[in-house]
């Protein structure tokens, strides 16, 4: 018994819509909660961002305040501490994706090299584990180690030698960050090299090995053009997000190191903004950073295009 | 098994392996289990050993004590586990339903779909996030902590490409058996993903747990702070906890009770931290990220 009331769904049929909303109305009741979330939580937000063309005070409210067109990126211009913002940002995101993008990716061909299922199991249980824990954890398992008072420079001082501040030195910031980096998401960004490699067709290693190709050159050969579809994913999205830095990683030291080193773009916008009630800069600096954080992934994206890559955000019927 | 037709690594290979592996495992787990250590020592294995106790000696609870003595400590407990439980029981109800219903081809489905897409390109900014927030009248509460987390884009695309591979033919026959689509969801998606709802729900627990930043920019009570802004705070920063905050006389040798603080950040992460790696190594969430 076929009843009219429940037409099957198929993409192509051109029902009214009436009929269609008679067929889907649960469905669209299901998306309710989604859709305002998305309507309160980011829509309103993004809207909120014309702020950044006000004069805005609280006690007025966005619909009150002055406009002032672009005065606020002007005066960000000539604001040296947004341009120490930008540069530390700009440094910061250099140097992670040089020191750390590699990483992940070397230590899934080291695991993925291992012939002990036993050896490797432990070691991917071990290397996933501090991806989960929060960055303020990080931080404090890195200061309770690395710290003035810390207990390597304990060991140090107990040897006789002059403790090193690893922590509070901002010329070796960057180098203290993309250390905290490799610790907390080094091994889990391995898990995605390693679902790649498993894929690879092994009998092409077995013929290559017959053909005479060392490890070496099958590895160039075989297991890293295997791997560049991953690697260029992951680099997109690292790029769409390198604005964004790891901000709680930022504003945990930011103390300690001195805002000359650790003052990037986000913490800018909260301290100029929410801390120091400079509504309007803050937000110009957040929109500025969001504005450029979403070319840059569209622009990363239509490189991979170019590149003949599928990239994250797919082409239909491609 | 090696394979017949690959070379047996050379030692020197096989050292540089061993100790690139083995050194990045110890210097993950050294700071951890010294943490762990610490919390558990006696004020004199701390002096002993000055600062950090690799083996407690003497090992004693009574930091633990201390913290679940009541005062800040137990209240910040007790709102992590309030935002993490209630947080992610929201979180997973707007995710499934919203998942589920743009997994089929629907009247508003695919529009919907973008909206969620078009977040994963840009971020809203924090001001008009904090402006948002506050114009509801969220600040100092702590739903501020558990609504703007309701709904990650990440989890959404592997729920929902979780669904998209149950087969329509399945759902078909029971639309015309006469089910709803509710019924559907709840009598037939949902005990098919039983495994992928576990992880996502996973991901979002630990995602509340850990949150910081949210406590730091909406609440300035602090008798609503979740256990990250105490560890920040009072481990960190290093500021003291005094006899009030307390609730009872603190220790001599702040060290343990420091690290204990770290222990309670650490422990709900580590007990469920089994379940996620035993089902993210079955590929689920390898899997919604290459579809």
């Amino acid at each position: 018994m076929l009843k009219s009331s429940a037409p099957k769904r198929q993409a192509k049929v051109g029902l009214p819509l009436a009929a269609k909303w008679r067929r889907d109305w649960q469905m669209v009741l299901l998306m309710i909660p989604g859709v305002v979330f998305l309507l309160v939580f980011f829509y309103l937000p993004v809207l909120g961002n014309v702020v950044a063309f006000q004069d805005f005070q609280p006690y007025l409210g966005i619909m009150h305040s002055e406009w002032n067109g672009l005065q606020n990126f002007v005066n960000l211009y000539d604001n040296p501490d947004f341009w120490d913002a930008l540069r530390n940002t700009l440094l910061l995101a250099a140097v992670q994706l040089l020191l750390f993008f590699p990483v992940p990716i070397g230590l899934a061909l080291i695991v993925d090299s291992l012939v002990s299922n036993k050896l490797r199991r432990w070691f991917q249980t071990i290397a996933y584990l501090p991806h989960f824990l929060s960055w303020v954890l990080v931080v404090t398992l890195f200061q309770q180690s690395l710290g003035g008072a810390g207990f390597i420079n304990n060991l140090l001082r107990h040897a006789g030698l002059d403790p090193i501040p690893f922590m509070t030195n901002p010329d070796t910031f960057p180098l203290l960050v993309v250390a905290q980096l490799v610790w907390k998401d080094a091994g889990w960004a391995m898990i995605i090299f390693l679902a790649a490699l498993t894929t690879i067709d092994v009998s092409l290693y077995e013929a290559a090995a017959a053909d005479g190709a060392g490890r070496w050159r099958r590895m160039w050969h075989i297991t890293l053009p295997s791997l560049r579809t991953v690697i260029v994913l992951l680099l997109i999205l690292r790029i769409g997000d390198i604005l964004s830095v790891g901000f709680e990683q930022f504003i945990l030291q930011r103390d300690s190191v001195g805002p000359g080193a650790a003052e990037v773009l986000d913490t800018f916008t909260y301290y100029a903004g929410v801390v120091g009630g400079d509504w309007s800069s803050g937000a110009a600096a957040g929109l500025a950073k969001g504005v450029v954080g979403a070319l840059l992934l569209w622009g990363a994206n239509s490189l991979a295009h170019r590149l003949g890559e599928p990239g994250i955000f797919q082409r239909r019927g491609a | 098994m090696r394979p017949i037709w690959k070379e047996r690594p050379s030692p020197g290979y096989q050292a540089i392996k061993a100790l690139v592996l083995g050194g990045f495992a110890l210097v993950i787990v050294i700071p951890i289990l010294v943490v762990i250590s610490t919390s558990l020592a006696s004020d004199r294995d701390i002096i002993d050993a000055g600062g950090y106790v690799l083996w407690p000696s003497h090992p004693t609870f009574k930091a633990y004590q201390t913290l679940f003595g009541g005062g800040l400590m137990g209240r910040a407990i007790l709102v992590s586990v309030f935002v993490t439980l209630v947080g992610t029981a929201i979180a997973l109800a707007v995710t499934i339903a919203l998942a589920y219903a743009t997994s089929r081809p629907v009247l508003f489905g695919r529009p919907v779909l973008l909206m969620v897409l078009f977040t994963l390109l840009f971020a809203p900014g924090i001001i008009p996030m904090f402006l948002v927030v506050k114009q509801l009248g969220l600040l100092d509460s702590l739903w501020s902590l558990i609504l703007p987390g309701a709904l990650g884009a990440f989890n959404f695309v592997v729920l929902r490409t979780f669904f998209m591979n149950v087969p329509g033919e399945l759902l078909e026959s029971a639309r015309i058996d006469g089910a709803s689509d509710f019924t559907i969801l709840r009598r037939i998606v949902l005990p098919l993903s039983k495994a992928v709802v576990a992880v996502v729900g996973l991901f979002y627990a630990v995602g509340f747990w850990n949150a910081f930043f949210n406590a730091l920019l909406y609440l300035n009570d602090t008798s609503k702070w979740p256990v990250q802004v105490i560890l920040r705070t009072y481990v960190l920063q290093g500021k003291s906890l005094s006899a009030d905050q307390l609730g009872v006389h603190p220790p001599s040798q702040p060290q343990s009770l420091q690290m204990a603080v770290v222990v309670v950040a650490l422990v709900p992460i580590a007990m469920v931290y089994p379940f996620l790696q035993r089902h993210f190594t079955k590929g689920v969430i390898t899997g919604a990220v290459k579809g």
